[in-house]
């Protein structure tokens, strides 16, 4: 029963954008789960694979297995590498997939849409067995269960890398696989190198001359000598869960200094060291810190903040983010590692607040309006419809969707105008209607609020003149719009006038985009915006 | 079970003995007897030296101490009463005016005792938030469930509050409902001056002296603390204090990995703590059945913030001051060498318990503690030092020892209580359900699979071992909550049902339909049949006695032959 409905649900979901594959892949977990049905094996290359196995459980039922050597830790990374969830809807895809290496590697299993890492209780085949098709190699402990795990493939077990009672992250070789005794040579290399590179002797931290617990010039091993405590050596003192995140992380607890009570290591020394983004609750904290790791002394400073803020106001009550909340604080820290200018210029709206009038009946919002006056200026300029992912390139965008602020119940989202230069006016503003109800009821999927190229915040309606909007992370451009106010203005020949002006201001990623090509963006704009025939078309 | 000895009180006119066991060799009564002349009876036995009771060739004999205060008052001011108004003495208490003794309970604390004030009833509270906490913080779990759930956070003032007004509750309740039932509650510690008679009162007050024709001792435990340990109350702390939850450490070390330890470390690691379990045998939750203990080690354990040390002793805890953390020292629990020193920022001592009997006054009346527990028969009857019972003295509850859980002594009391009035009764301890409440909850029933084991090997009989998991029930699967275990231990000749062991949701709730089955001694091959409502989550109880291989008359007849 399950797995046909499950089965079933693939393709449906298939069809939908890849910012489902997360819940498939969830829903194919549990699958696993109930069944007790694992098998895995994967050829060598990381990358292809991927693609390999998130095409397959799609292609055919029987290969459901080849998902469960995925860890849920590793989706967010997958997802954005599979940018063709058209092509596996192909029919034929397989031909695409195809595998040349022969080498695979076995991969510790996701036995668990919890489990975070194995350990192998045995090794049920030694080196050099042949091994068929469904036949159990290993015995892995999760943190659920034991559980033998078969072979996908035949072949031959041409080394080990993970041994009995060693434990490896859920997605890591432990083994690897030659498909014929030529190869074996070649595996073991692999193997050699894999077992190397698996345990990267994580690079001592800068020292630490600041903390407090260890004064005196810096030390390359700071453990033996910590002049100031009498008690001779000082052992390394390092929390339960700590410790848990240096095993996984292949940490060596022994080099982390600690910037915790006590000096001791704290899972945020851990999640430093390994060069991890630091766990939710210390966001704001510990961006400081990554975004100066020149500065040791900072670590410690850093860390000492909470406890230096002011205490609260007497009769003060803290309320916790929500979620909404919770992501717009982080994206707002996040924004601050771009380097952005801001570029403001006066739009003359009377032609734009005629035709507003007309449309209007037709059910036409003057976001619709905007959003489309945008995004037909976008499209002669697609610099500004770009975005600068790794602070090297330019990232051009093949589709314009304007996303467009909204305040809701306390929170802000943006649902996203998909191809807004596409759209004719009257589609636009029944698909702004929509997205608005969804967000209401907070149904917006994934792609319908975080898939915008371009931001457009709109505080006009409220009479706020002028103001200045935050690049969202991921982003080249935001634009603030202002109260469309009537104005008195001179013309060249000295005639006066009264004329409706709005002042729009945007805010850009100044790595890609500069002045120029921002003043003549919102040249177009304002020209566009002057002459609306052309909206309505 | 087979003693037929009946104090039967006077004024319950007792004129049925229940003791017809074919096996008793001696009959023994005291039915119909007026109190005055019951009075005369004790003087008989006493002058004449001893009466001797024999119960199937256990000698156990009965003296009537005649001690300090010498005569036993010939008239009573009670029929019954309780020293420790716990769980154990409420519920003797209530069964005693049930059966018509005027009853008094004496209570030198406040009414409820540990487990409502400092232990089940607020560690409850606790849990229940710690439940909440968990769920609303797991993501994925939440996902599964198609939920949307902002940052959960808690006021930890705010769940203080809770276990504490769930207290203050728990112990009006039990005390109006001794009060509403006519049960004397007299405040004061009370002692016990001589046959039968009982003094109480504050310290700094005239003591008032009661007479009761039976007395029962329920004052309980308080928690055990081992020596080289200082407890501050604050950094390093017993559960009295955790359970106030005045702070919540960034890190804990909980010395002991028991029911107590093990409900701790759930709490703490919902409200954000990480925990070090220190434990001085070889493997976590020794208590519990290794299968079950093996499992809740991978779901309680492993996956939380925990780390432990096993095979050590915490031999000097020293609490957080002068700027420095609370330090632990281990020893090797073998070769008594120094192995490790933490450092945290505070200690629970979850060691266990240690009787709270002294100044009881039991050496008025010649009985010797052992290691603090007032010890007694199978029938809660105290044995003095000369290993005589004492007339109409029983003990229970942890005070004794045999079963240290709150539910224990009520059972004991009210097993007492049907004694005192004419009723024999044994309770079948290994009926006796216990339970853990962890997320998820572990409980269990008699025997554990090695213990079973042994007895089959004792006995000469086979035992199977059946099991069901919560994946295959639908209910549980609902909830998305389908790790979990029912493990039923049996006697494939009879389907006598051993022991049953249930780690998963709300497995203290399901423990009772087994160890109701126990208690009555209903066998697998009958409670199969019975019907289980669809989907429930007591269908995981259902499929495992369905699962039960229980030989039937033929096999057994061609094994034999």
């Amino acid at each position: 029963m399950q797995t046909q409905l499950g089965n079933a649900a693939f393709p449906r979901l298939l069809r939908r954008s890849l910012s489902y594959i997360p819940s498939i892949l969830y829903s194919l977990h549990s699958l696993l789960n109930l069944f007790h049905f694992f098998r895995f094996l994967s050829n060598s290359s990381p990358q292809s694979q991927k693609h390999k196995e998130m095409a397959s459980p799609f292609l055919s039922n029987t290969t459901i297995s080849f998902s469960s050597s995925l860890s849920s830790s590793s989706l967010p990374r997958i997802a954005p590498s599979i940018p063709f969830s058209s092509i596996r809807s192909n029919s034929t895809p397989r031909r695409i997939l195809t595998v040349r290496s022969k080498i695979r590697e076995i991969f510790m299993p996701a036995l668990s849409s919890t489990m975070t890492e194995g350990k192998i209780v045995s090794w049920v085949k030694s080196e050099g067995d042949v091994l068929s098709k469904g036949e159990s190699v290993v015995v892995v402990e999760s943190d659920k269960a034991d559980m033998d795990v078969e072979t996908f493939y035949d072949g031959i077990l041409a080394a080990i890398v993970v041994g009995e009672g060693e434990t490896a992250p859920v997605g890591a070789a432990i083994g690897i696989l030659a498909e014929t005794e030529d190869e074996i040579a070649e595996a073991k290399a692999k193997a050699a190198s894999k077992s190397g590179a698996s345990t990267p002797s994580a690079p001592p931290p800068a020292p630490a001359p600041g903390a407090a617990s260890t004064p005196g010039p810096p030390k390359s091993t700071p453990a033996p000598a910590a002049p100031t405590v009498a008690e001779g050596p000082r052992k390394t003192v390092a929390t339960p869960f700590a410790k848990k995140l240096a095993k996984q992380h292949k940490v060596d607890i022994e080099s982390v200094v600690g910037t915790g009570p006590y000096g001791r290591i704290t899972p945020e020394d851990i999640e430093a060291a390994a060069g991890l983004s630091p766990s939710k609750k210390n966001v704001g904290l510990a961006v400081v810190v990554e975004t100066k790791p020149a500065a040791p002394a900072k670590a410690p400073a850093a860390s000492a903040a909470p406890s230096s803020l002011p205490p609260p106001v007497p009769g003060s009550t803290v309320v916790p983010f929500t979620t909404m909340q919770a992501a717009v604080s982080k994206n707002m820290v996040e924004s601050l590692s771009v380097p952005t200018f801001r570029v403001g210029y006066p739009v003359t709206t009377d032609a734009l607040d005629a035709l507003y009038e007309k449309v209007k009946p037709k059910g036409v919002t003057m976001t619709a309006l905007l959003a489309k006056a945008a995004a037909m200026a976008l499209a002669q300029h697609p610099l500004v419809n770009s975005s600068c992912k790794d602070g090297k390139s330019f990232t051009y965008n093949s589709n314009i969707n304007i996303a467009v602020a909204v305040a809701i119940n306390g929170g802000l989202i943006t649902p996203v105008l998909q191809d807004a230069d596409k759209l004719d006016l009257y589609l636009l503003s029944q698909k702004w209607k929509e997205l608005v109800e969804k967000a209401r009821a907070k149904q917006l999927q994934p792609q319908e609020y975080n898939s915008g190229t371009f931001t457009l915040s709109n505080l006009g309606m409220f009479g706020v003149d002028r103001f200045d909007a935050i690049l969202p992370p991921g982003q080249g451009a935001i634009m603030a719009v202002g109260a469309s106010k009537p104005t008195v203005v001179a013309d060249a020949d000295g005639f006066f006038s009264v004329k409706n002006k709005m002042l729009v201001n945007v805010t850009a990623d100044h790595r890609i985009i500069y002045g120029a090509d921002l003043a003549a963006f919102l040249q177009t704009f304002s020209k566009i915006v002057e002459n609306p025939e052309s909206l309505t078309l | 079970m087979h003693s037929t000895l009946s104090f039967s009180q006077a004024t319950t006119v007792p004129t049925t003995n229940y003791a017809f066991h074919s096996q008793s060799p001696i009959n023994l009564r005291f039915c119909g007897l007026r109190r005055e002349a019951f009075g005369i009876s004790i003087l008989t036995r006493s002058s004449s030296g001893r009466v001797r009771l024999s119960t199937r060739g256990r000698s156990k004999r009965t003296s009537a101490s005649t001690g300090n205060n010498g005569t036993p008052p010939k008239s009573f001011d009670y029929d019954l009463i309780i020293i420790g108004a716990g769980v154990g003495g409420h519920g003797a208490a209530l069964h005693a005016v049930e059966k018509g003794l005027k009853t008094a309970i004496i209570e030198g604390d406040v009414v409820g005792g540990t487990c409502v004030n400092r232990g089940c009833v607020p560690s409850k509270a606790l849990l229940a938030v710690s439940g909440r906490m968990r769920e609303l913080q797991s993501e994925h779990h939440m996902k599964a469930l198609g939920l949307q759930v902002s940052a959960a956070g808690y006021d930890r003032q705010g769940v203080a509050d809770h276990a504490n007004n769930l207290a203050s509750k728990i112990r009006s309740n039990l005390t109006n409902s001794m009060k509403a039932l006519g049960v004397d509650i007299l405040t004061g510690f009370g002692t016990i001056v001589g046959p039968q008679k009982v003094k109480y009162g504050k310290v700094g007050f005239t003591d008032n002296v009661v007479t009761a024709k039976d007395i029962i001792i329920a004052t309980g435990s308080v928690p055990f603390v081992p020596k080289g340990i200082e407890v501050d109350g604050k950094t390093v702390i017993t559960s009295d204090h955790a359970l106030k939850l005045e702070f919540v450490p960034d890190w804990i070390a909980i010395v002991g990995s028991g029911y107590i330890g093990l409900e701790f470390s759930d709490v703490y690691t919902a409200l954000g703590s990480e925990v070090t379990f220190i434990e001085a045998l070889d493997q976590l939750m020794p208590g519990f059945d290794p299968e079950i203990s093996k499992l809740a080690q991978r779901v309680l354990i492993n996956p939380r913030k925990i780390d432990y040390h096993t095979g050590v002793f915490a031999t000097k805890i020293t609490p957080a001051r002068d700027g420095k953390p609370v330090i632990v020292e281990l020893t090797d629990a073998k070769t008594k060498e120094h192995k490790d020193t933490l450092e945290v920022d505070a200690a629970l001592i979850a060691t266990g318990r240690a009787p709270f009997t002294y100044g009881l006054g039991l050496e008025n009346i010649n009985v010797v503690t052992q290691r603090g527990f007032v010890p007694v028969d199978e029938r809660m009857r105290v044995i003095d030092a000369n290993g005589n019972l004492v007339p109409h003295l029983y003990c229970i509850g942890d005070a004794n020892g045999k079963m240290m859980l709150a539910h224990a002594a009520s059972a004991q009391g009210i097993s007492v209580v049907e004694q005192v009035t004419g009723r024999d009764h044994v309770l079948n301890h290994l009926s006796v359900p216990a339970a853990c409440f962890t997320h998820p909850e572990i409980s269990m029933v008699g025997l554990t699979e090695p213990q079973a084991r042994e007895k089959a090997e004792k006995e000469g009989f086979e035992i199977s071992v059946a099991k069901t998991s919560f994946k295959a029930n639908t209910k549980a699967l609902a909830e998305n909550e389908g790790e979990g275990l029912a493990k039923l231990i049996y006697r494939p000749d009879n389907g006598e049902i051993l022991g049953v062991h249930i780690f998963g949701l709300h497995a203290a709730d399901l423990i009772h339909e087994a160890s109701n089955a126990v208690a009555l001694g209903t066998r697998i091959q009958d409670i199969r049949f019975a019907v289980h409502a669809h989907p429930t989550l007591s269908e995981v109880l259902d499929e495992l006695f369905k699962s039960a291989k229980v030989l039937d008359m033929k096999t057994l007849r061609k094994m034999k032959s």
